[in-house]
């Protein structure tokens, strides 16, 4: 341990301490710039600039990198140390006048304009070395570092060129003080000061998730890609975190099984029409849903790209559904929540809302009333399917807003009504495995691609599989409250099959009569269930009933004519077809 | 090529997948000849190369066999079944000398009414166009007294 | 007591089966001891006219071999059902039409073609084919009318027992005389073999992955003598025909081809041999399926060996 003072105040600190994790000890705040808790210091910018008397006398000295020493005394606010600040960030300032921190460093500091002239207007790079010390010694991969000296360097890759060793990770963007670095291409990136993006590879997955507690994507994680980083770990004081877990695969054995395995939304970007993605400020419900949270990245509030509230929204109902080219089918919930957006949007902004509507389908209890509502509250509902979002204006009205383009089948004309924001109604598709999972199950698909009920009216839960459930969206678009009837009407059918007792079968299980069988196997090598063994004293086959599905595989491969599907037997099915062609005079 | 002939096709469904299908063409009320008498069994791999002789031999003019698309029968792969005695008896039935066109193996789901009627248009036509089967089965047995 | 009186004739055979009766060697003695052998055309001299100078009913057992393919045939079929207490169809072409019975996948206009035109060593530029009936100065000459269709024995008149096999093994022969002279029949209308298909009778190893990825032909490889010859990829029709054979095939290495017919409660034993075989097609690609099952050549002549005249369609459509 050792001793020092700071501003007259004494502390006791680790030995490898700096001299600015001492102050921050003691709660004294000394600016950085170029400074990161998990790096390195490297000392570059100066800002963090203090007076330091040791055994070599007095000096101004960085207090980032700066090791604390026995008796060591520091000022941190004495006129020398600010006035030396004040310059520091003058020149930094003066090399890069557009980046926000540090006007507003000079702004505390009380610096003015700078009195050098700047060699580019546009420079936001001060050469700290965050980003370059944060790929060598987090990720692991030197992708970049200086080129060249004195007002010539810059940070780039060697030789300039493209590198092979870049992963993508953003670590150097996540750490550069100016913003000075940027990932080309993050495909998600939405509104650029929001970053509605992929979050860090350490992460809380939202503010209500059960366990309450951060998960690591594997995926992202840039240990998991390069064995480095692993900066987590060290900020971790409980060392909580194991970057060795290893996925664990459990065979479970149950009686029933629940699908529950949801939908996707619609992914309007082939919709070049609409400019999602395209044009700035269009949005998709689930991605206003986003900013609309509370625990979302504006804090609620809703916002442009620019950071600016929006003065008019048009909502458009029915992208990707009821749409021959995409999806026929309706997917139900859109309507209902694409009237609470034009009521949130009323409320948190009071800027118009226009609605683009084909029908109004406010079908459940209470939603009638909140159309209503809506009415009510000014929201403008046009009549007629938004057929295009452009940002080419035709008069000056338009100008800077996001024009769309409509039939107004009320009115019987095609209008033009120009608003800052966009927001498509996507709608619900199923997910991109359900194929996959469906075969897992036997649960076929309907036409729509949901999985496929047992019957539409009658059995809304159960499906052609025996003790397989469904239940929410997986089965078909619909909203929460009808979402959790049928999840509870699925766990009271795979709970009355457990309380049960017994379990009724079908009972067409295949029989084979001993007295013909000659054992040949070739049942038991074509039944699916495993369902026939063979009898070694008698040398016969057998089927055991409670595991035969009755598909009759065995009946139809079995040459002796013993192995017998029941109920749809041999001489049975040859009655059929008697009867099938029997003329009827 | 007769006039006014009206092919009868003994159709073997699948009781998962193209009886359903068959079901919601039905219900769908979309029409269709009505020439395919269907007969249901649980799987399309059930279906027996008899039964396809047995109705040829009895007066059919063709039969069907439709069962769940490749990977997804309900009973894991009794339509791989199907295929194999299929093709099969295919190739027998050419050295019979009957038509391949008159006994046909398709896939159709549950969800695809549309398809089970085009299929049964389709295979009608089809028929109508090689005409009357009219298979005069060999004297059976006579039995001892 | 009288003796008992037999009739053996043969249709549409190749001598195997009167041939088979001589083996039962020097029984033969206690047989001719017993029996009086009213007509036998292989062996003796009696003629069609001393049979229907016999009181109907008057022979106890008459074995028909060969299947029937001419008017001849099946008159002289229906005159021995006239003359017999009991009608015993002898030896698979009797039971099912045996090969003869592969004629059916050709017709009457085919067959005379080939034979007295198109083979390579004839010379029969105006086409002469056999006629029913020709006018020389003399009277008329007859001869049988060669059918179209080939039948087995039950498809031309009742039958009362069937002893299959190509020809039937001696020791079933034995069984059925001596049932015959002791007065124990079985019931009317049974086959006299086993009520199980042959795999019972078989010794060789099964196990229960029966699966094929390629199907082989006999002269390919010599199999190996423990293992079911289906899981080596050569079609044997065991699993669909009737045993009682003792699987004499079977213990020289060479496959089952179906010679004892379907089994019990089977009509058509092609169609069911057919199934069974492609079961064992290991694949779930539809284009793998077809081209393995595609290396069985000859489906109708492998799978309706001997049964193609009792088979569901009969014969081929020409």
């Amino acid at each position: 341990m050792v001793n020092l003072t700071i501003d007259d105040r004494q502390l006791r600190v680790e030995e490898e301490s700096t001299v600015l994790q001492a102050a921050r000890q003691l709660g004294i705040d000394i600016p950085t710039l170029c400074y990161h808790e998990a790096i390195e210091p490297y000392m570059a910018c100066r800002v963090c600039i203090v007076e330091v008397t040791d055994e070599r006398g007095r000096k101004l000295a960085p207090s980032c990198g700066y090791p604390v020493q026995e008796g060591m005394v520091v000022r941190t606010d004495t006129e020398e140390v600010l006035e030396a600040r004040k310059v520091i960030v003058e020149l930094l300032l003066a090399r890069a006048p557009g980046v926000e921190k540090l006007k507003e460093l000079a702004d505390q500091l009380g610096v003015g304009r700078p009195r050098f002239k700047p060699d580019k207007d546009d420079e936001r790079c001060i050469l700290c070395g965050l980003c370059v010390r944060a790929c060598q010694e987090i990720v692991g991969v030197s992708a970049i570092n200086f080129l060249n000296r004195g007002p010539d360097r810059v940070v780039t890759t060697p030789f300039d060129m493209p590198s092979d060793v870049c992963i993508a990770c953003g670590a150097c963007v996540q750490v550069c003080p100016t913003g000075a670095i940027t990932l080309d291409g993050a495909d998600t990136l939405i509104h650029s000061e929001l970053d509605l993006g992929p979050p860090k590879a350490i992460h809380v997955p939202f503010a209500q998730a059960v366990p309450n507690a951060p998960v690591i994507d594997a995926l992202s994680c840039i240990h998991a890609k390069t064995g480095n980083c692993k900066v987590c770990d060290k900020f971790c004081e409980p060392g909580a975190i194991n970057h060795d877990m290893e996925d664990e695969s459990e065979e479970i054995e149950v009686g029933s099984i629940i699908l529950a395995t949801g939908f996707e939304p619609f992914d309007c970007s082939p919709l070049l029409q609409y400019g999602y993605g395209r044009m700035p400020n269009v949005i998709t419900g689930l991605e206003f849903e986003m900013m609309s949270n509370a625990g979302g990245p504006t804090g609620g509030k809703i916002l442009l790209e620019d950071g600016k509230p929006p003065t008019s929204v048009g909502i458009l109902h029915c992208i990707g559904s009821r749409d021959e080219n995409y999806n026929e089918y309706c997917s139900r919930v859109c309507c209902m929540y694409a009237l609470k957006f034009a009521h949130l949007v009323r409320e948190k902004t009071h800027g118009d809302v226009y609605e683009f509507y084909i029908d109004m389908r406010a079908f459940g209890k209470g939603y009638e009333e909140f159309y209503k509502r809506c009415l009510r509250e000014d929201v403008i509902f046009i009549r007629g399917k938004g057929a295009e979002v452009t940002d080419v204006w035709e008069t000056p009205d338009e100008r800077g807003k996001l024009v769309i383009v409509c039939e107004d089948t009320l009115l019987g004309e095609v209008r033009r009504i120009g608003v800052d924001m966009v927001i498509l109604a996507t709608g619900l598709v199923p997910r991109k495995d359900a194929v996959d999972v469906g075969r897992l199950f036997s649960v076929s698909r309907s036409k729509d691609g949901f999985f496929l009920e047992l019957h539409p009216k009658l059995a809304p839960i159960s499906t052609a599989s025996e003790g397989v459930f469904l239940a929410g969206t997986c089965q078909g678009p619909k909203d929460i409250p009808d979402s959790v009837a049928q999840g509870a009407a699925a766990a009271g059918a795979a709970l009355s099959l457990s309380g049960a007792g017994v379990i009724y079968l079908e009972p067409i299980a295949s029989v084979i009569d001993d007295k013909v069988c000659g054992g040949c196997k070739i049942c038991i090598s074509v039944c699916p269930y495993g369902a026939i063994t063979f009898d070694d004293e008698k040398k016969v086959s057998v089927v055991t009933e409670v595991l035969c599905k009755g598909c009759g595989s065995c009946a139809s491969g079995c040459p002796s004519g013993a192995a017998r599907a029941t109920h749809f037997a041999d001489e049975q099915i040859f009655a059929e077809i008697d009867g099938a062609l029997t003329e009827v005079t | 090529m007769a006039d006014g002939f009206q092919p009868r096709i003994v159709g073997f469904l699948c009781r998962w997948c193209s009886y359903l299908g068959a079901d919601l063409a039905g219900t769908g009320r979309l029409q269709y000849p009505p020439n395919v008498v269907p007969i249901r069994v649980m799987c399309s791999g059930r279906v027996d190369p008899s039964f396809v002789l047995q109705a040829l031999a009895d007066g059919a003019d063709g039969v069907l066999i439709a069962g769940c698309h490749p990977g997804d029968c309900h009973y894991q792969v009794g339509n791989y079944r199907a295929v194999a005695r299929y093709n099969l008896l295919m190739r027998m039935l050419e050295q019979f000398g009957i038509e391949k066109e008159r006994v046909r193996l398709e896939w159709v789901s549950a969800a695809e009414g549309e398809k089970f009627a085009s299929v049964v248009s389709d295979m009608t036509e089809q028929v109508r166009r090689l005409g009357p089967l009219n298979w005069a089965a060999v004297k059976q047995t006579v039995p001892a007294e | 007591m009288d003796k008992l009186k037999f009739a053996i004739y043969w249709a549409a055979a190749c001598g195997g089966c009167d041939v088979a009766i001589l083996d039962i060697n020097e029984k033969i003695l206690d047989v001719a001891a017993n029996v009086d052998i009213v007509l036998w055309p292989i062996a003796l001299d009696f003629k069609y006219k001393d049979v229907e100078a016999l009181p109907d009913g008057s022979v106890d057992v008459c074995l028909f071999s060969g299947a029937v393919r001419n008017s001849e045939q099946e008159e002289i079929a229906k005159l021995l059902r006239a003359k017999s207490k009991v009608m015993v169809a002898f030896g698979a072409c009797a039971c099912f039409g045996g090969i003869p019975a592969l004629g059916n996948v050709s017709n009457r206009e085919k067959v005379f073609r080939k034979v007295y035109h198109d083979t390579f060593s004839t010379v029969n530029t105006d086409t002469v084919v056999p006629q029913t009936r020709h006018e020389v100065p003399e009277g008329d000459l007859t001869l049988p009318e060669f059918y179209d269709v080939v039948k087995s024995l039950p498809q031309v008149i009742p039958v009362e027992y069937f002893i299959p096999g190509c020809p039937p093994p001696v020791d079933l022969i034995l069984a059925a005389v001596t049932a015959i002279l002791t007065g124990e029949l079985p019931p009317v209308g049974a086959t006299i073999a086993s009520e199980k298909v042959l795999c019972d009778e078989c010794e060789r190893e099964r196990s229960e992955e029966k699966t094929v990825t390629q199907f082989r032909r006999p002269w390919e490889f010599i199999p190996d003598r423990g293992k079911c010859f289906l899981e080596q990829g050569l079609v044997c029709t065991g699993p669909g025909t009737r045993g009682g054979c003792g699987a004499r095939c079977v213990k020289v290495n060479m496959a089952c081809r179906g010679c004892f017919g379907p089994p019990v409660g089977v009509q058509d034993q092609g169609a069911k041999l057919l199934a069974a075989m492609a079961s064992l097609v290991a694949s779930d690609d539809p284009d793998e399926i077809e081209r393995i099952v595609g290396q069985i050549d000859d489906p109708l002549g492998t799978f309706y060996r001997f049964g193609l005249a009792n088979s569901i369609l009969g014969r081929v459509k020409s």
